[in-house]
């Protein structure tokens, strides 16, 4: 394998319906940057049925080139097609760096490709940069310079490790969604396209698609919510309560609370944190008005950002946040969410 | 002497305690709150082989051995002491009796269904005027043709109402023995569901709540004759043998329940803040915590000890009255300290541990007394 | 029917990972478990046995205390064992490990193959997907429900925010999620004969159509440039202000973390 051959950052744009996702938008962010520091182009590819119009999209959040593969056994996701168009568009174009996002189709697509093109793949990163391998000289090893240093949590989050991908190109890493920033959109922007379909022949790894069956959202266990608004004893009545949930809404969250709540009968026991009740890990959890016994602390102290709002400025709940307000839930939390729905409004 | 335990065990014990940790600890408070038999809970055990442990598999068991039922029993009982009392005399007292006595025609018709778990044992022995003492016995049987005819009634009966299957002792004549006259005791199967054999009033328990203790009242009952198990006049023998090996189940409820409040305690006492530092940092918590641990262990070596003695030995008694009595006591000793160093919140339901003190007093009573326990033991001493 | 069920012994990390007093992480004091999405993918491949008639085999790779896993699935029901066990394997990472499972299958029968989606140590989910491809053989992940007609499976394969419904040739792989099932318990019974039992074991002597360069440490593509132990968190940082000024210091926060 000639590793100079390999040229340029490729992201797979992935889209859905003929929507591009998130995620797409959030490659071609960091693939800006990796392409800074390596002298070398952005480029998108993106596969589907009927989706040229996708390029001025992609451009516009920073792809120099669109590789389109565009095929009627595309139109909707399975593995093996995706897998021959991406390996094929692999083969061809010889990225340097090829980056896929740890959706529930990059983690499908991105191991099966990185096998046909024999290459090594690192799942979920959640920072990427160019630097050597080793970090720092080894005696009698080549120190590689200008490699792809991926950092992935593992271990449920406990650990975490760099890894390089020395020896084989492309380079390809599995990125986890809402870690990198896309970059503000460049109205008007064009870039080269190139249309390239490798051919597509049904064989045994071709699945049938018998149904698309699209999720009706249903009661939420809050041990499932990515947010997590949860109120103690401070919010001080059961409909005080929906200043907590319109804020949990504004966030695409859920609301929970703390044992004295369900005690005094404000809420079911199926939305009790704690010892006594769920024990949650979301992204963020908010704790208003919650004193945080080590009983609720529980609970909640793996989440991973932890922000609380509480007017006693020794409530417990301060030693486990990250961020402690120390104020009146009934004055911050309206407004919060006030000025949420007015962000999310101007995006 | 070694006292790791092999492969199997090791992972039985785990099987049971993910089981107990899973399906059992999130019921026992409303069990225990409602009295209301686990019968969602019987049915996984069931399901899972937990019925019939010790039992051959040619007898639809799980072809494993006392040890490995206590295990169960133990683990059941650290997070629920009724789920660990319906399997005890379920197992010992019921399947057991069958096991050792019964013709091979009364083992193939009943041991299946209950090894499997399809139906479900218990025993009659004690009566309102007699516990232990067998002599006391008031229930008749009378052979009538075909037939026994039993009548009286018994009580504090584990597992009755909900049990297809009971092992019920009864008088069947008088005999002379060096002498004396003395009641003749026989040991009968008798199934729910027979023409003249009912139930009496629920007791409402201090603990155990959920474990369904009912008076039984034959009327005139009638079961066949080959329901008789063992010889005729062989029932106290065959109910004194039975209760030796379910003392060895209740004795591992015990050890369960004591092991079950010392884990509840360590975790709290690291938690919880009392002048300024967790309680787990007063030399009183620790040296209570010390005393209880060792004891705890004791009582485990002695129970396992009396499980090992029923596999390879053919009279186990004082083994097993050993292992209850000294279990029993640590489990009130430790769920009673357990409280105390818990505090208030050892008084109140939710945090369990009171259910626990509740749990372990029975173990001092039912299958023998504490004293009735010292007597066996200080009888084979004195022998 | 013939089913392979791959298996993965890791560190449980329920109820709180252990750590050493200088803050790495003491993988000693944490029990091993079978992986629980690959438990998941054994109780689908048991219920299928249960349903059709199949025979079950598992195969670990791993260090000889792995068996322990394998010992386990033959207690909850598992027909046979294979534990794929040499010093040269060790270090692999997914690329060499889905190698050296892909060869140690192929000296097998099989229908389908089953794999859990994700081990709980590495979370890669990368495993199952490259087996199939060294086995040329189609992929279905992310199953969450698993049926089986007139010839072909058919998986429910689950997306964010949709399921697809799809039909495969067999032989075929499956990754199985977790929620996929309730993975059945050990039986007492089970456990006794599963002590008993003969587990295979293969060595690399034993695994045929496998090249030494896609073997252990030396054949990853991927190395580790640095590891770390995640450190702790404690009390952060804790603010008075006035309202409208908490809520700026918030909506920087929120912003900061990619909250909003």
């Amino acid at each position: 394998m000639n590793l100079e051959e390999y040229k340029g950052v490729y992201v797979f744009a992935e889209q859905v319906d003929n929507k591009l996702s998130g995620i797409a938008f959030e490659l071609l962010g960091k693939a800006k940057d990796l392409a800074g520091d390596l002298d070398t182009y952005v480029a998108a590819v993106v596969i589907g049925s009927e989706i040229k119009g996708l390029a001025d999209e992609l451009a516009a959040h920073g792809a120099e080139k669109v590789i389109v593969v565009d095929d009627p056994e595309l139109k909707v996701y399975r593995t093996e097609p995706y897998a021959h168009a991406l390996s094929e568009v692999i083969n061809k174009y010889k990225p340097e760096i090829m980056l896929v996002g740890a959706t529930a189709i990059g983690r499908d697509l991105g191991p099966r490709v990185s096998a046909r093109v024999a290459t090594g793949l690192t799942a979920d990163c959640t920072q990427l940069e160019i630097g050597d391998f080793p970090i720092n000289p080894v005696a009698g090893k080549e120190q590689k310079h200008n490699q792809l240093l991926m950092t992935r949590p593992a271990f449920g989050g406990n650990t975490i490790a760099t890894i390089a991908c020395p020896d084989n190109r492309p380079q390809m890493a599995t990125v986890r969604p809402g870690v990198m920033q896309k970059i503000d959109k460049i109205e008007g922007a064009k870039a080269e396209v190139e249309e390239f379909n490798p051919g597509f022949t049904p064989d045994n790894k071709y699945v049938e698609i018998m149904d698309v069956v699209k999720a009706v959202s249903e009661t939420v266990d809050i041990m499932d919510a990515k947010i997590l608004v949860s109120g103690g004893r401070g919010v001080g009545s059961p409909e005080n309560f929906r200043i907590l949930e319109e804020l949990a809404e504004a966030l695409g969250g859920e609301v929970s609370c703390s044992r004295a709540v369900v005690d005094n009968g404000w809420k079911p026991k199926d939305l009790q944190v704690g010892q006594t009740g769920k024990t949650v890990r979301p992204q963020v959890y908010f704790a208003i008005g919650i004193s945080g016994a080590i009983q609720h602390v529980a609970g909640m102290e793996e989440a991973d950002v932890i922000i609380a709002i509480n007017k006693d400025e020794t409530a417990p709940i301060f030693d486990v946040a990250d961020y402690g307000i120390v104020g009146d839930l009934n004055k911050i939390v309206p407004e919060l969410t006030k000025q949420i729905k007015a962000a999310a409004i101007s995006k | 002497m070694d006292f790791a335990l092999d492969k199997k065990h090791e992972m039985a014990r785990a099987l049971f305690k993910e089981f107990a940790e899973n399906e059992v600890k999130p019921l026992a408070q409303d069990v225990d709150e409602t009295e209301e038999f686990p019968a969602e809970t019987v049915a996984k055990m069931a399901k899972y082989g937990f019925l019939g442990i010790p039992v051959p598999k040619e007898y639809g068991g799980q072809g494993c051995d006392p040890l490995t039922y206590t295990m169960c029993v133990e683990e059941l009982a650290k997070v629920c002491g009724t789920t660990a009392v319906i399997v005890s005399a379920h197992t010992s007292l019921c399947i057991d009796p069958i096991m050792t006595y019964g013709t091979e025609e009364q083992k193939q018709k009943y041991v299946p269904d209950l090894a499997s778990g399809r139906k479900l044992g218990a025993f009659g022995l004690t009566e309102p005027g007699a516990g232990t003492d067998a002599q006391g016995q008031q229930t008749k049987a009378v052979l009538d043709g075909d037939e026994w005819v039993l009548n009286g009634s018994k009580c504090f009966i584990t597992n009755g109402k909900v049990a297809d299957v009971y092992i019920i002792i009864a008088v069947t004549g008088i005999i002379e023995k060096r002498g004396r006259k003395m009641k003749e005791i026989s040991s009968f199967i008798v199934e729910k569901g027979t023409p003249g054999f009912s139930f009496g009033t629920k007791e409402k328990k201090m603990g155990i709540r959920g474990s369904s203790t009912y008076e039984l009242i034959f009327e005139d009952c009638r079961i066949p004759k080959e329901n008789i198990l063992g010889a005729q006049g062989k029932g106290f023998g065959i109910a004194m043998h039975t209760l030796d090996g379910g003392r060895i189940g209740i004795a591992a409820q015990a050890l369960g329940i004591a092991e079950g409040a010392l884990e509840r305690t360590v975790a709290y006492v690291k938690e919880r803040k009392q002048f300024g530092r967790s309680i787990a940092q007063f030399q009183n918590t620790q040296f209570q915590l010390a005393d209880m641990a060792t004891k705890v262990e004791a009582a485990r070596l002695l129970v396992y000890k009396a499980a090992m003695a029923k596999a390879t030995q053919r009279s186990y008694s004082v083994e097993a009255a050993k292992a209850k009595l000294y279990a029993a006591e640590v489990a009130m000793e430790v769920t009673t300290k357990a409280v105390q160093l818990h505090g208030g919140y050892g008084y109140i339901r939710e945090y369990e541990i009171e259910r626990m003190m509740r749990d372990a007093k029975i173990t001092e009573i039912y299958e023998g007394t504490s004293e009735v326990q010292r007597m066996v033991i200080s009888g084979d001493l004195l022998k | 029917m013939k089913i392979v069920v791959c298996v993965k012994q890791v560190p449980d990390t329920k109820g709180g990972v252990q750590f050493n007093p200088d803050g790495t992480l003491n993988r000693a004091a944490m029990l091993a478990i079978m992986n629980p999405d690959d438990k998941a993918g054994l109780e689908a491949a048991l219920r299928l046995k249960d349903q059709y008639g199949a025979e079950v085999t598992v195969v670990t790779m791993g260090l000889p205390k792995a068996s322990d896993v394998l010992r386990e699935a033959l207690a909850m029901g598992a027909d046979k064992a294979i534990l794929v066990t040499d010093r040269v394997l060790g270090g692999a990472d997914t690329w060499a490990t889905s190698s050296t499972l892909a060869a140690a299958i192929r000296n097998l029968e099989y229908d389908l193959i089953i794999t859990g989606r994700q081990a709980i140590d590495g979370d890669t989910a990368q495993v199952g997907p490259q087996i199939s491809e060294h086995l040329d053989i189609p992929v279905i992940s992310y199953a969450q429900d698993i049926k089986i007609e007139d010839g072909h499976v058919i998986v429910e394969r689950q997306f964010e925010d949709r399921y697809h419904v799809l039909k495969a040739q067999m032989p075929c792989l499956i990754t199985a999620l977790s929620e996929l099932n309730e993975p059945r318990y050990m039986t007492p019974g089970g456990i006794f004969d599963a002590c008993e039992a003969e587990i295979t074991t293969w060595g690399r002597a034993d695994l045929k159509d496998l090249d030494d360069a896609n073997i252990g440490l030396a054949g990853s593509p991927t190395k580790i440039a640095k590891a770390s132990d995640k450190v702790r968190k404690g009390a952060g940082e804790k603010v008075t202000l006035d309202p409208e000024e908490s809520v700026v210091y918030l909506m920087g926060k929120l912003a900061e973390k990619h909250i909003i």
